[in-house]
């Protein structure tokens, strides 16, 4: 069953927006513009930090698709949130590699740090954390992203982490 | 010194800029390409090679091209697999950040020798800085009359586009990728038929991994004889082999194919030896899906001869006393790491990307995940081993795609080959979940890196 939060009431895509998912479309032979999906809910989460029912249905009704295949799409795939996070979401990766070079340790730390467990939001609204799995960057863990640009930290220590959460702060109250 | 066909300028300053790309000699396999060979040439050059592909399966890519269909009036498609997610693996992300113009140079050169007139890069979605670098190389190539209508004057268009994935290991499995593609759930498809006559809308396509097709290019400057002559046997070529784990130098190195391990594990041109003086327990070599194999297994095959870096010298002995090169994913421990907790941690890894389309795969890979969790965490019974090497025997060759399989070898190797540290969770209880590190009598049975190398 399908679980989205129906927090937002409204859902409005800029035409600058909308130029963007024209350019995707453009990519694909004519009648296939359903490879645009992936795409296009990556530029939807980046304005709206997570997808919303309302804003998948806009995504369908543009790609003239139905409503469940967005939906099916979007919850199948792990970099979607069905639900509104924090403005930054630290995704630690916790597999293998990154895990025998301290990975479950930085985990413990920013739970610790931030005050929240994994998932949820700090009362200022700027953070969450979880554990995703492989980065692919094996070599440089521990390892974590932040989206929406999924901008990577490699080689985190506690004192990375002070750093970035302390510079995040300052830039996310500006 | 191992020599570098695919990292050749990589420490160049700006070689992910088209012009010092070129000025080092970049794109000349497209104008000899495009401009002196027909397809079929360029085919049978890759063929020559014996390249193997450089994803994990190993199957030989000019073979993989000759299957394409050429049905008349209907399109084709080269689509590379840069959906890099393989526990271990990070040669793609490397290779795509730094030099991201000789992945574009060989796809134009692999689309010419497949007829295909639109190709599609498809990256993880997580890589969305690889995404940028890479948009940014096919502009500037578009604008040097390298891709788009009438490339060089020679008459041929070609098309590239990045599509991003949304996060999902399976999408690495080609036919879940088409369907990705397609903005579909990653399921993968039943085979046949095969991509190559029924790929991407339909399609006749072949899918490529990175680091394959990067490597046409020295193919075709080079000729595919002179590749052949690199590497041993049917290993032909160079490697990129990630190293991760407790080396004391990770990173990202390119080899001959055939290199001994010990050479590559312990001389300071690669991995340099082990962290923090410690000794080897244990290596996953290519990847998380392949077997984990004990340092003295590792190192000499069962026949006492050094293991080498290549596909069949890794595979000697089987799936009893031998693993696989796979992605090239090399990941060492050492004697402090614990192999129940690493092998729960893979398991976790497998059931969290399960597509759930198999039965087999999607309720042993959670059964599976669950008993390692009681027996990691101090809570294990003695018959819990066999449960799951019986769980994994049947995953294994019961589903569509390989990621069954991927679940299972890790499981059935790390018992088969360090089952009675798996005991000794079970009998020390609490012990094993403050101790967190297993028995170190599996360790590196040589002596130091000092000692070792001259």
């Amino acid at each position: 069953m399908l679980r989205v939060e129906e927090t937002q009431t409204t859902v409005e895509f800029s035409p600058e927006l909308i130029a963007k998912f024209d350019d995707i479309v453009s990519r694909y032979p004519a009648g296939k513009q359903k490879s645009a999906l992936l795409p296009i809910l990556h530029l939807v989460q980046a304005e709206f930090g997570w997808l919303s029912s309302k804003a998948m249905d806009k995504v369908a009704d543009y790609l003239k698709i139905q409503d469940i295949e967005v939906y099916e799409v979007a919850t199948f795939y792990s970099m979607y949130f069905m639900r509104p996070l924090g403005k930054y979401v630290l995704e630690v990766c916790r597999t293998g590699p990154c895990e025998i070079v301290g990975a479950g340790k930085i985990m413990d730390y920013i739970e610790q740090k931030l005050g929240v467990k994994e998932g949820e939001v700090t009362a200022d609204g700027l953070f969450s954390w979880r554990g995703v799995e492989c980065l692919a960057a094996c070599g440089y863990g521990p390892v974590l992203q932040i989206g929406p640009e999924y901008t990577f930290y490699e080689n985190l220590t506690n004192e990375s982490v002070d750093k970035l959460i302390a510079d995040l702060k300052v830039k996310g109250n500006n | 010194m191992a020599r570098k066909l695919l990292l050749t300028h990589i420490n160049v300053p700006g070689i992910n800029t088209f012009d010092v790309y070129r000025s080092k000699g970049g794109y000349a396999s497209v104008e000899k390409a495009l401009k002196t060979m027909s397809p079929d040439e360029i085919v049978e050059e890759v063929k020559k090679s014996g390249l193997r592909g450089r994803g994990g399966a190993g199957f030989p890519t000019g073979m993989k091209w000759s299957f394409l269909a050429k049905p008349e009036g209907v399109a084709r498609y080269l689509v590379c697999n840069a959906d890099e997610s393989e526990p271990g693996t990070f040669k793609d992300r490397y290779l795509m950040t730094n030099i991201p113009h000789l992945l574009i140079e060989g796809m134009i050169v692999a689309s010419f020798a497949l007829g295909a007139k639109t190709s599609y890069i498809y990256v993880r979605g997580e890589m969305m800085p690889q995404i940028r670098i890479l948009e940014r190389a096919i502009a500037e190539a578009k604008n040097a009359g390298f891709l788009g209508k009438n490339i060089l004057g020679t008459g041929y268009d070609l098309e590239l586009y990045v599509q991003p994935g949304g996060g999902a290991y399976i999408c690495g499995e080609e036919t879940a990728l088409l369907e990705s593609l397609e903005g579909k759930r990653g399921n993968p498809r039943i085979k046949p038929p095969f991509p190559a006559i029924a790929g991407l809308y339909g399609c006749p396509t072949v899918v490529n991994n990175v680091e394959s097709i990067a490597a046409v290019v020295p193919i075709i400057n080079e000729g595919g004889e002179e590749y052949a002559k690199i590497g041993l046997g049917r290993s032909t070529g160079t490697k990129l082999i990630s190293a991760g784990g407790n080396v004391k130098n990770p990173g990202v190195y390119e080899i001959d194919l055939g290199l001994p391990v010990e050479e590559f594990l312990y001389s300071d041109e690669f991995c340099g030896g082990i962290a923090n003086g410690k000794r080897l327990k244990a290596v996953v070599a290519g990847g998380s899906s392949v077997p984990i194999l004990p340092a003295n297994l590792f190192l000499k095959t069962i026949n006492n001869e050094p293991r080498l870096m290549s596909y069949e010298s890794l595979s000697d002995g089987g799936f009893v006393s031998g693993t696989m090169l796979g992605s090239g994913g090399f990941i060492a421990y050492d004697e402090d790491q614990c192999i129940v907790r690493n092998t729960w941690n893979f398991t976790r890894f497998y059931h969290h990307e399960s597509c759930g389309q198999c039965s087999p795969c999607r309720e042993g890979t959670g059964w599976m995940e669950k008993v390692l969790h009681r027996l990691e965490h101090g809570h294990g019974k003695m018959s819990d081993m066999d449960l799951l090497v019986d769980v994994s025997k049947k995953i294994e060759g019961n589903t569509i795609c390989p990621l069954g399989d991927a679940a299972a070898w890790p499981v059935a190797s790390a018992i088969r080959h360090f089952r009675d540290e798996f005991e000794w969770h079970v009998t020390n209880g609490a012990e094993a979940v403050t101790r967190n590190f297993g028995l170190a009598h599996y360790a590196d049975p040589l002596p130091k890196k000092e000692e070792t190398v001259a």
